[in-house]
């Protein structure tokens, strides 16, 4: 890394453009979609284990009434960063390596539309993730929740929750910037004849989720000024004394906190509608339908964030209307439901781990939709509010729902992206234990929430009668490590095979399968023409007049692509095939963003690190500037 | 199977006898509004839970590939607008049906109780409760006492370290009708426990309603039955949110009446041997938050100070340090020993009082009946 910043300290113009696209180097320099993708999957599969380990101690506490493994000091630090870490730092960051490696291939183009920005916003991820963690070493980790309630948040005497407003600024930063760069990509970058309506959900979903980014984004970010504001410059905009409020940190916070369930939630969806057609062999029912309620529920993701609050005071008039708006958000998502059965209908379904997982996806976020539905209803959720009811239906939504749909995705797209297969074995032993251990866990809470747990308490009292169910829960949690240590064995042991993977080994239906496993630099010698949704699969097969569906004489994949695209030139990067000039690696965004995190600790260690901090982001956008994209 | 699992859990919880904080045990008629919405709803999604997971099944064994079975492609459908139509409409009406209820209930619960209602302001301080009676000029903490068969109207207010806390009982300022929103006088010193956002939640008299520091919120809790009913602050407070809970006793009528004639009555001021050691104790560094009517100080002045709970009638109570902790002598002396061992984050200062102190203070406080 050392090496890494030397540059920062010269002017940009004297640093040697880094060349390599191996190596480990190149790692730090790349600006190529797929080699991004891979570091966000990394990085995110890496917290993943951290806050799952979190996870494991909670659970360790809660196995048995008045545990004192952990003091409450140590365990409120503990849910607020599994908190933080899961929805920040794995799933944001695990959907946007699935974005970042697959969007550009299956629109059929040859990069992002800003490659060095795509670097940058990896890099700021990274330093955001990092910086909140090492909180841990500099006088304790973020202690308020993930939700970080004013003014308990800002009164608190710890300087974690400064962390936890300064790190979620940077990636916030990190989530900005990647939302326009994608959704320019996808508007912009689709290979000739891919209209809209010919787009794989999972683009379309894609799309969903950098405009909901892009759009609840700068609510937060406003108050995680404010709150960092108040905790360091003695503003006063949640303190009630002088005139401030706490109910205005809730608005912020669920403004962008419910949009931010959808966008936690919509990959996972367009992973499972894009992984049910190829293990059923038919096309995704619906399509319209699934698009149009994906759409549907970006939108009325923004007019139902006081459900988080009906048990604030807002009044029988808000909690009215919101218990509406959040009882219609529950249709589209029915829909999506029905589709995706209406997919599995008359198919020739073959379980395969990515259908195993996209299955339990449907089956386990019918579970967490129907709980949900009983939290729009007022009166009813002031008693689920808050307890652990609440706890079992999100983690039904964002286990159950965007982790099994993420694993099917990583089992799915494996193959094209390191160009070896996973073990069947392992992936089938990794989903029943994680079904099992899943149901296991948050299955109880359900019953717990109800019968008088809140959440967040670090002890409860054996005379509450709620130690049986914490018992399973507890046991269930070390069941789905197992099942994630199963992945991890599996994932390492797919590189001791040797690589040789075929452009398409499930069968496939979109682009990224037509071009080579893992793919060219350039992803596809040519620029591919589309001429209809599925496109891949309509070089493969085609319909009888009997409506029969029959191979397409000339096979294969690959090869097709070529003969019908003498259009290559056309194409938005489109270069004959030989001189494909791609964009050149570089040092700059690593070193823009390598700035915020020392900004951060200048604001909370002392003014001078901020100058620094400031100097070397400076440097790195200044070299950035003028340095030609590819040379 | 699994997934039934769910649900069978669901259904042997309705019917487990040992939790004894439960929200589908309501005790009252308010906590019931909340259960009757929730049992029907629990209901339709659990058939909606059978056929969605059952087609789900159905599907999957229906139509797998089985092993020896000659390759088939299936026909290619690409939807069904029909269907498309069923499946919008049907959930819409299901939750049309649902949307009323909850909406004429969600009303219905805010509205404040007519009739013969008890009132009572409810202080949430970092981390117990303060229970105050306007109308009977009582104070008292982390137990509330109410009569059966009556509405009990709560006005929950989020205060820290001399927010307000009223003490008419002693000739302090009658109780605000609005929560008052910061210390009479100035700030409050920095360090002592702050106005956070709490939640009051007692599931078997009714469902939550949070304390927020800039609004006056209310509840209507209602016990059919005498019996005591434990609750919890449910909205994450700080450090030792776990164990801020208190409990409701609810009296019949006849006893709830004696009970508030015993909280009025003074403390006596005579008290002799190391309780006396004690009050004098008691009067140099207690005083600075706990209250105790009829004591005086040396010069003659009411203790009226406030912050800490008001310990007029402590041995009254059953339990203390929000209610995790028996009222009693050995509890009492670890606690004035050193309360932060007991409690994280405490805001009672340690006073680094000698055994003998501990001891002659507890002496004084075992008297205050």
């Amino acid at each position: 890394m050392a090496s890494v910043s030397v540059p920062a300290e010269r002017p940009g113009g004297l640093l040697r453009r880094p060349h390599a696209t191996t190596g480990f180097w190149s790692w730090f320099t790349t600006v190529d979609h797929k080699k991004i993708g891979i570091l966000y999957g990394i990085t995110a599969f890496g917290f993943f284990l951290i806050g799952g380990s979190e996870a494991l101690l909670i659970r360790v506490q809660l196995a048995r009434p008045d545990q004192t493994f952990l003091e409450p000091a140590v365990y409120n630090e503990l849910f607020t960063m599994h908190g933080i870490t899961m929805v920040f730092l794995v799933v944001m960051p695990l959907s946007a390596a699935f974005f970042n490696y697959l969007l550009p291939l299956m629109i059929g183009a040859r990069d992002v539309v800003f490659p060095r920005l795509n670097a940058f916003s990896y890099w700021a991820f990274l330093f955001a993730g990092l910086f909140i963690y090492s909180s841990w070493f500099l006088g304790g980790a973020p202690n308020g929740g993930w939700f970080g309630y004013a003014p308990n948040s800002v009164t608190d005497p710890t300087r974690g929750m400064t962390f936890y407003a300064i790190g979620l600024l940077i990636a916030g930063i990190a989530s900005t910037v990647s939302a326009i760069n994608l959704a320019v990509t996808i508007l912009n970058l689709r290979a000739p004849g891919m209209t809209l309506f010919r787009m794989p959900v999972f683009v379309w979903m894609g799309l969903v989720v950098q405009l909901l980014l892009a759009f609840s984004l700068p609510v937060i970010t406003i108050g995680l000024v404010e709150l960092l504001f108040d905790r360091l410059f003695g503003t006063h905009f949640f303190d009630v004394a002088a005139g401030g409020s706490p109910v205005l940190w809730q608005h912020l916070f669920w403004l962008f906190g419910h949009p931010e369930v959808y966008i936690l939630v919509l990959p996972a969806m367009g992973i499972v509608s894009e992984i049910l057609p190829v293990f059923a062999r038919k096309p995704l029912f619906g399509y319209q339908f699934v698009v149009f309620s994906g759409i549907a529920i970006g939108f009325i993701g923004f007019g139902v964030w006081a459900h988080h609050m009906f048990a604030v005071g807002l009044g029988p008039v808000a909690n009215t209307a919101f218990a509406v708006s959040t009882m219609i958000i529950a249709i589209p998502t029915g829909v999506k439901i029905f589709n995706w059965l209406g997919t599995l209908w008359n198919g020739d379904l073959r379980f395969a781990t990515p259908m195993l997982f996209s299955i339990g996806f449907i089956a386990m976020f019918v579970i967490g939709g129907l709980s949900g539905v009983t939290h729009a209803v007022v009166p009813s959720d002031y008693q689920q509010t808050d307890t652990y009811y609440i706890v079992a239906h999100f983690h039904y939504v964002l286990f159950g729902g965007a982790i099994f749909g993420l694993f099917a995705g990583i089992y799915y797209w494996w193959p094209k992206v390191f160009g070896r297969m996973l073990s069947e074995t392992g992936g089938k032993l990794n989903f029943w234990l994680m079904l099992i251990g899943f149901n296991l866990t948050f299955g109880p809470m359900h019953v717990l929430g109800l019968q008088g747990m809140p959440r967040r308490i670090q002890s409860y009292p054996a005379s509450l009668g709620l130690s049986f169910w914490n018992m399973v829960s507890s046991i269930g949690a070390f069941v789905i490590a197992i099942s994630v240590l199963v992945f991890l064995v599996n994932a390492i042991a797919s590189f001791r095979k040797p690589k040789g993977m075929e452009a398409d080994p499930w069968d496939a239906r979109t682009l990224e399968w037509a071009t080579s496993s893992p793919p060219p630099d350039h992803n596809f010698e040519e620029i591919p023409v589309v001429h209809s949704l599925d496109d891949l699969w309509h070089r493969k097969y085609a319909e009888t007049e009997g409506g029969r569906v029959v191979p397409v004489a000339a096979g294969g994949s690959g090869e097709d692509a070529a003969i019908d695209e003498h259009a290559g030139e056309h194409g938005a990067h489109g270069g004959g095939g030989h001189a494909i000039h791609m964009p050149s690696p570089s040092y700059f965004p690593l070193i823009a963003a390598a700035g915020f995190p020392v900004i951060g600790y200048g604001l909370i260690f002392g003014v001078p690190a901020v100058a620094v901090g400031l100097v070397i982001s400076l440097a790195g956008f200044f070299g950035w500037a003028l340095e030609p994209s590819a040379e | 199977m699994v997934l039934g699992l769910v649900a069978l859990a669901l259904v042997a919880a309705a019917c487990a006898p040992n939790a004894t904080q439960s929200a589908l045990e309501p005790k009252g008629p308010y906590a019931q509004k909340s259960f009757d919405l929730f049992v029907p709803v629990f209901w339709v999604a659990v058939a909606i839970f059978v056929i969605v997971e059952g087609l789900l099944v159905l599907f999957v064994f229906r139509y797998r590939h089985r092993r020896n079975q000659t390759p088939r492609i299936p026909a290619q459908v690409h939807g069904n607008t029909r269907l498309e139509i069923a499946w919008t409409i049907l959930p819409t009406l299901i939750l049309a049906g649902v949307a009323v209820p909850t909406i004429a209930t969600i009303w219905d619960l805010a509205a404040k109780p007519t009739g013969d209602v008890l009132e009572v302001n409810v202080l949430g301080h970092q981390w117990w409760w303060e229970f105050d009676y306007p109308g009977q000029q009582i104070l008292t903490a982390n137990e509330l006492h109410i009569p059966t068969g009556r509405p009990v109207y709560l006005t929950l207010c989020a205060v820290g370290f001399g927010y307000g806390t009223p003490v008419p009982s002693q000739g302090g300022p009658p109780a605000p009708n609005e929560c008052q929103t910061g210390p009479p006088d100035g700030q409050p010193p920095a360090g002592i426990g702050a106005a956070v956002i709490h939640s009051f939640w007692v599931p078997e008299l009714a469902g939550t309603q949070d304390v927020v520091p800039d609004l006056t919120n209310h509840l209507t809790i209602q016990a059919d039955e005498p019996g005591v009913y434990t609750g919890q602050c449910k909205e994450f407070c700080g450090l030792s949110h776990a164990y801020m809970k208190f409990r409701v006793v609810a009296h019949t009528p006849e006893d709830f009446d004696r009970w508030v004639a015993e909280q009025k009555a003074p403390a006596s001021p005579d008290v002799s041997g190391p309780a006396e050691a004690g009050k004098q104790i008691f009067l140099q560094t207690c005083i600075a938050c706990h209250a105790v009517a009829g004591l005086e100080t040396a010069n003659g002045q009411p203790v009226l100070a406030n912050g800490g709970p008001n310990l007029t009638h402590l041995m009254s109570r059953e339990c203390f340090r929000g209610c995790t902790l028996e009222v009693n002598e050995e509890n009492l002396r670890r606690w004035v020993a050193d309360p932060r061992s007991i409690e994280a984050g405490s805001f009672m200062p340690d006073y680094a009082l000698s055994a003998d102190e501990v001891d002659q203070v507890v002496a004084f406080l075992m008297t205050l009946e």
